[in-house]
C-alpha cells in the first residue's frame, strides 16, 4: 500500500509562498519523480509528505488517511537523504538496525530483515564497519538498507545520487530502479536530472516555483511538453526553441524542435548557418550552430562520424512531424 | 606553513618556545618543588632549585591542620554535581538552538550570557539572605545550585556551537526511523556531540572548581571546598613557604592531572567552541 | 526548517533553562534594588522582619560622593584593559610562535595551558608570597642578583602586580584560541600573497590579524566577562588596598565588611548599571562576529 494524495497542499515561509496550493496523486506502486530547477520548491514538497514540514494549509493523505498533522516517525514513510545522514556513531548493521529497534521489533526479525537487506544490497562484509569507512556508493545502499527494512507504504528520495560520481550515478540509478521493480513499493524520487527523471520515473511531475508544470510519463512530457519550460527542461541536448518570423510561418509565438529532429547536410537545406563548437562524443556529434534567425546557438545531434569543424557552413533541415508549437503565453498549441 | 622549514629555523623555534613555556609554567613547578623543602630551604637565600632534602612533612602537616579529604570531597561534589546538573539542563536547551533557531534564538543566547556579566557582589547579600532562609547556607546543595547557575550560560553556549556542528539530516533520519524527540537526543544527537560535551563537561568542572566568590562567601565549614582551604592560608600561614606550597599543590594536583590525561578534550573546550 | 510539532517542543526544552536564568537574575536584582532605597544597617539591628526605612536616594548619592568610588571605576577598567591588552597582545606572539614547526610542541603545550587551571586562590597566594614577597620571593632574589633594591611589588606597584597576576593566568586562554584560530587558516592564502611580494609584516598585517578578529573578538568577550568578577586575586594578595580596590571590591567591603547593606546595594546597582553598558557595547560587536 502506498497511495499518496495531496489535496489543495501549499507552504509559506513567513510572507514566502513556496508551493501555492496544488493537488497531486501518487498511486501505489508508482515511481514518481519530482523534477525542476534548483529552487523550484521539489525537496520542499517532499518534506511536507515526510512531515519534516508542516503544510500551512490543504491536506496530506496516505492510502485514505489524514496524516496533515501526523509526525514523520508515524506515516510509515522512510527516507533517503541526499548526505545520506547515516549515524556516524554506529556500524552498519546498527544504523539498518536504527528504524527497527525504534519499532521495538523482535532481536529475530531485526537480524532476519538485515541479514536480507544487506544480501540485497551487496553489504554482507561490510555490517561491522562504521559509515566513515565505506565509500560513497556504499553508504548510499547502507541508506537504502536503512529504508527498506522498516517494510514502508513509500520511500522517499531526496537526491540520493547528487553526491556521488558519474560512472557510480549510473550505477546506482538502475539498482534503484531494480529495487522499486522487486519491492512494488511507491517511491517519491525528487532529483534536479532529467536524466534521472526520464531513465527511472513511471510518473514525472515537473515544478517550476513551486508550481505544477506538467505530470506525465517520461515519453508523454518527451512528445507533448504542455509548455515552453517543459520543452526546455525535458531533453538533453535542450529543445531548440525559435520565436520570430520562423514561428510565425507556422502560426505560433515559439516554435521548437528537438536536435535529433534536425537533419544536417553540408549542402542543402531550409536553414543556413556556421558551426560554433562541433561536441564528437563518439556515438552522436553535438553541433552548437550560429547564424539561424531567432535561435541563437541552434543544437543539432547527427551521428558520430559526421565530420565538420569550427567555420563550416551547414544546413538544417527540420522535421515537421517532430515540431512543436507554442502561443504567446508559452502553453502548447495542438 | 606547509613547507618544512629548516633545521636550524626549528631549533630556534623549539628552544624559544621551550624557554617562553618554561616560564610560564615556572610558577607551579616552582610551587611543588617548594612542598618537598623543609621550611629553612624554602626560603633559602639564593634559591635551591633542585638539590634540596625531599620531605613529605609539610603535606602531613597541612592534612593535620585541616582535612584535606573533605575539602577535597566538596569540591568533587559542587564541581562535578553543578556539571552535571547544568549539562542535563543545557543539552535540551541547546538541541533548541541549535536544530529549532528562530528569529530569537541569538538573543536568548546573548542574553543569557550577559547573566554572567551581573556583578556577583551586587547581588550577593540577597542571595546570602535566601540562603539563610531556606537553609542552604554552608550547604552542598545550596552551593551545587548556584555554581550550576553561574555556569549555565557557559555550557548553553558551547553546546549550542557544538551540536551546530552537526548536521540535520541525520536528526531527520532519526524522526523518519520511528525515533521519539527523547529517543533522538538520547540515541543520536548526544553520542554524536560526545566529544563536544566532554569537552564542556571538563572546562566547566574546571570553571566550577577554581570558582572562588561564592564558594567563599556562602560556605564556612560543611561545605567548603578546596578553594576555601586554602583561602585559610592567606596568612599569616602564607610566610611557610613550604607549608603553602603543599596546601597548593595538594588544592590544584586533582585538576593539573585531569587536565594531563584529557589534553585533547581540554584544548577544545578551553576554546569555549567558539574557534574551530 | 523545522514543524509546529519541534517548535512547541523547542520552546518547552528550552524552559527549564530560561526560566531559571530569568529567577537567578531578577530575585536577587529585585531585591536589591529595594534594599538600595533602604537604610540597612543589620548590625545595629535592622532586619527585614522589622521593616527597614526609607531613605529615597540617599545610597546612591553617598556611594557617587564617597572618595573610593571614582578611583575603583578607575582601578576596575585599567584591571579589565591591562589584562585585556597584555593577553592578547603576547596571546598573538605565543600562537604564532608555536604555530611554528618545533621538536616537543606538545609538551611546550601543555606548560602554557597550565595556569588555567591554577585556581585563583592559590595562584594570588603563590605569586604574592613565594614570587613578590620583598625579602623571600623569588624575583626579590632576582633584584638582589642584579644588584638593585627588591620592589614592594604588591605595596609600589599593587596595580601592575595584580595585572600580572591575572594576566598570568588568562594567558593560557587567550593563546590557545589564538592558536586555534591561525591553524585554520588556509596556508594557501598565505602563500598566495607572499608570490603577490607580500613581506612577512604586511602578511601579518593584511591576512593573519584580519583572520584572526573573530577569536580576538571571543577573547574579549570571555574575558570581560571574568575579569570584571575577579574578586579571590584581590582577596588574598592585597585586600583592596593601594588602589586596587575594584568596584565589585569596594561593593563587597560595604556590603560584608561594613555590614551597610543599603550603601553596598546601590553601589551593587551602579555597577549593574557599569556592566550593562559594558555588555550591550561588547554585544554589538560579538554579535555580528557571531554569526559567521
Amino acid at each position: 500500500m502506498g497511495r499518496i494524495v495531496l489535496d489543495q497542499v501549499s507552504k509559506s515561509f513567513g510572507e514566502v509562498e513556496v508551493i501555492p496550493p496544488l493537488d497531486l496523486t501518487i498511486d501505489d506502486g508508482e515511481f514518481t519523480v519530482f523534477v525542476g530547477p534548483s529552487g523550484c520548491g521539489k525537496s520542499t514538497l517532499l518534506r511536507l509528505i515526510a512531515g519534516l514540514e508542516d503544510t500551512t494549509s490543504g491536506h496530506i493523505r496516505i492510502d485514505g488517511e489524514d496524516a496533515t498533522n501526523v509526525s514523520p516517525a508515524k506515516r510509515g514513510l522512510a527516507m533517503v537523504f541526499q548526505s545520506y545522514a547515516l549515524y556516524p556513531h554506529m556500524s552498519v548493521r546498527k544504523n539498518i538496525a536504527f528504524p527497527m529497534r525504534m519499532a521495538k521489533m523482535s532481536q529475530e526479525e531485526q537480524d532476519k530483515r538485515i541479514d536480507a537487506a544487506a544480501k540485497a544490497l551487496n553489504l554482507t562484509d561490510y555490517l561491522d564497519r562504521r559509515p566513515g569507512q565505506l565509500s560513497g556508493g556504499q553508504r548510499q545502499r547502507v541508506a537504502i538498507g536503512r529504508a527498506i527494512v522498516r517494510e514502508p507504504s513509500a520511500f522517499l528520495f531526496d537526491e540520493p545520487l547528487s553526491n556521488l560520481d558519474a560512472a557510480l550515478r549510473v550505477g546506482m540509478r538502475m539498482e534503484i530502479s531494480e529495487l522499486h521493480k522487486k519491492l512494488d513499493t511507491t517511491m517519491i524520487y525528487v532529483t534536479h536530472d532529467q536524466v534521472e527523471a526520464m531513465t527511472m520515473a513511471d510518473k514525472i511531475v515537473v515544478l517550476q516555483a513551486g508550481v505544477i508544470e506538467q505530470v506525465g510519463t517520461p515519453l508523454e512530457l518527451y512528445r507533448t511538453p504542455r509548455n515552453v519550460f517543459v520543452a526546455g527542461f525535458i531533453g538533453s541536448p535542450k529543445m531548440n526553441l525559435i520565436e520570430g518570423a520562423e514561428a510565425a510561418k507556422h502560426d505560433a509565438h515559439t516554435i521548437g524542435i528537438r536536435p535529433e529532429h534536425i537533419d544536417v547536410s553540408t549542402t542543402e537545406g531550409l536553414w543556413q548557418g556556421t558551426v560554433g563548437v562541433a561536441e564528437h562524443l563518439g556515438s552522436d556529434t553535438f553541433i552548437h550552430i550560429h547564424g539561424v534567425p531567432g535561435c541563437e546557438p541552434m543544437t543539432v545531434r547527427t551521428d558520430g562520424e559526421f565530420g565538420v569543424k569550427h567555420g563550416d557552413t551547414v544546413y538544417l533541415t527540420p522535421n515537421l512531424a517532430h515540431l512543436h508549437r507554442f502561443d504567446a503565453e508559452g502553453l502548447r498549441l495542438e | 606553513m606547509a613547507r618544512a622549514a629548516t633545521t636550524q629555523r626549528k631549533a630556534l623555534n623549539t628552544a624559544l618556545a621551550w624557554l617562553i613555556g618554561f616560564l610560564i609554567f615556572f610558577p607551579i613547578l616552582w610551587t611543588i618543588l617548594t612542598s618537598f623543602k623543609t621550611e629553612a630551604q624554602a626560603i633559602a637565600s639564593p634559591p635551591i632549585f633542585l638539590n634540596f632534602d625531599w620531605t613529605l612533612e609539610n603535606y602531613s602537616v597541612v592534612q593535620e591542620r585541616s582535612d584535606y579529604m573533605r575539602f577535597l570531597w566538596n569540591s568533587i561534589i559542587l564541581a562535578g554535581g553543578s556539571t552535571i546538573l547544568g549539562t542535563m539542563i543545557a543539552i535540551p536547551a541547546a538541541w533548541s538552538m541549535a536544530f529549532v533557531p528562530s528569529k530569537r534564538t541569538k538573543d536568548i543566547l546573548l542574553w543569557m550570557l550577559s547573566t554572567k556579566m551581573l556583578p556577583a557582589v551586587g547581588v550577593l547579600y540577597p542571595i546570602y539572605l535566601l540562603f539563610i532562609q531556606l537553609g542552604l547556607l554552608d550547604s552542598r546543595a545550596g552551593l551545587v545550585i548556584v555554581l550550576m547557575l553561574i555556569n549555565l550560560p557557559i555550557i548553553v553556549w558551547m553546546l549550542y556551537t557544538y551540536f551546530r556542528e552537526i548536521p540535520g539530516e541525520i536528526l531527520e533520519a532519526a524522526r523518519m526511523d520511528g525515533a521519539t524527540l527523547k529517543e533522538e537526543i538520547l540515541y543520536v544527537l548526544t553520542p554524536m556531540a560526545i566529544p563536544g560535551i566532554a569537552s564542556t563537561l571538563l572546562l566547566n568542572f574546571i570553571l566550577a572548581w577554581n570558582e572562588a566568590f561564592w564558594t567563599l562567601n556562602l560556605t564556612a565549614v560543611d561545605a567548603a571546598p578546596l578553594t576555601a582551604f586554602i583561602a585559610s592560608y592567606s596568612s599569616p600561614e602564607g610566610l611557610f613557604f613550604a607549608k603553602l606550597s603543599a596546601a597548593s599543590t595538594m588544592a590544584i594536583a586533582p585538576i593539573l592531572i585531569l587536565g594531563w590525561f584529557s589534553q585533547k578534550q581540554l584544548v577544545r573546550g578551553l576554546t569555549f567552541g567558539a574557534v574551530k | 526548517m523545522a514543524t509546529q510539532h519541534s517548535r512547541s517542543a523547542a520552546r518547552l526544552m528550552m524552559a527549564p533553562a530560561v526560566i531559571l536564568l530569568l529567577g537567578w537574575m531578577l530575585v536577587p536584582l529585585t531585591m536589591t534594588l529595594f534594599f538600595s532605597f533602604k537604610k540597612y544597617l543589620p548590625l545595629r539591628g535592622d532586619s527585614v522582619a522589622n521593616g527597614l526605612e526609607w531613605v529615597g536616594f540617599a545610597n546612591y548619592a553617598r556611594f557617587l560622593s564617597s572618595s573610593s568610588f571614582w578611583p575603583s571605576v578607575q582601578a576596575t577598567l585599567i584591571i579589565v584593559g591591562g589584562v585585556l591588552v597584555i593577553t592578547i597582545v603576547f596571546g598573538i606572539l605565543l600562537a604564532i610562535l608555536l604555530d611554528q614547526p618545533m621538536w616537543g610542541q606538545g609538551v611546550v603545550r601543555i606548560m602554557v595551558i597550565a595556569p588555567f587551571f591554577v585556581m585563583p586562590t592559590v595562584s594570588a597566594l603563590v605569586w604574592k608570597n613565594m614570587f613578590m614577597d620583598p625579602t623571600n620571593g623569588i624575583l626579590a632574589h632576582l633584584w638582589k642578583a642584579f644588584g638593585a633594591e627588591p620592589v614592594q611589588w604588591l605595596s609600589q606597584a599593587s596595580l601592575p602586580s595584580l595585572i600580572l597576576i591575572v594576566s598570568w593566568q588568562w594567558l593560557p586562554f587567550a593563546t590557545l584560541i589564538l592558536l586555534t584560530a591561525i591553524q585554520s587558516l588556509d596556508s594557501e592564502q598565505l602563500e598566495a600573497a607572499e608570490m603577490d611580494g607580500a613581506p612577512v609584516l604586511k602578511r601579518f598585517w593584511f591576512i593573519i590579524l584580519p583572520h584572526l578578529s573573530r577569536a580576538i573578538t571571543i577573547v574579549i568577550l570571555i574575558q570581560t566577562i571574568f575579569l570584571l568578577a575577579i574578586f579571590a586575586e584581590i582577596f588574598v594578595t592585597t585586600g583592596g588596598a593601594f588602589g586596587t580596590k575594584t568596584l565589585s571590591y569596594l561593593i563587597f567591603q560595604r556590603v560584608l565588611e561594613s555590614q551597610n547593606v543599603g550603601l553596598g546595594s546601590a553601589g551593587g546597582v551602579y555597577a549593574i548599571i557599569l556592566a550593562n553598558i559594558l555588555a550591550v557595547l561588547l554585544m554589538r560587536v560579538v554579535g555580528k562576529n557571531l554569526d559567521a
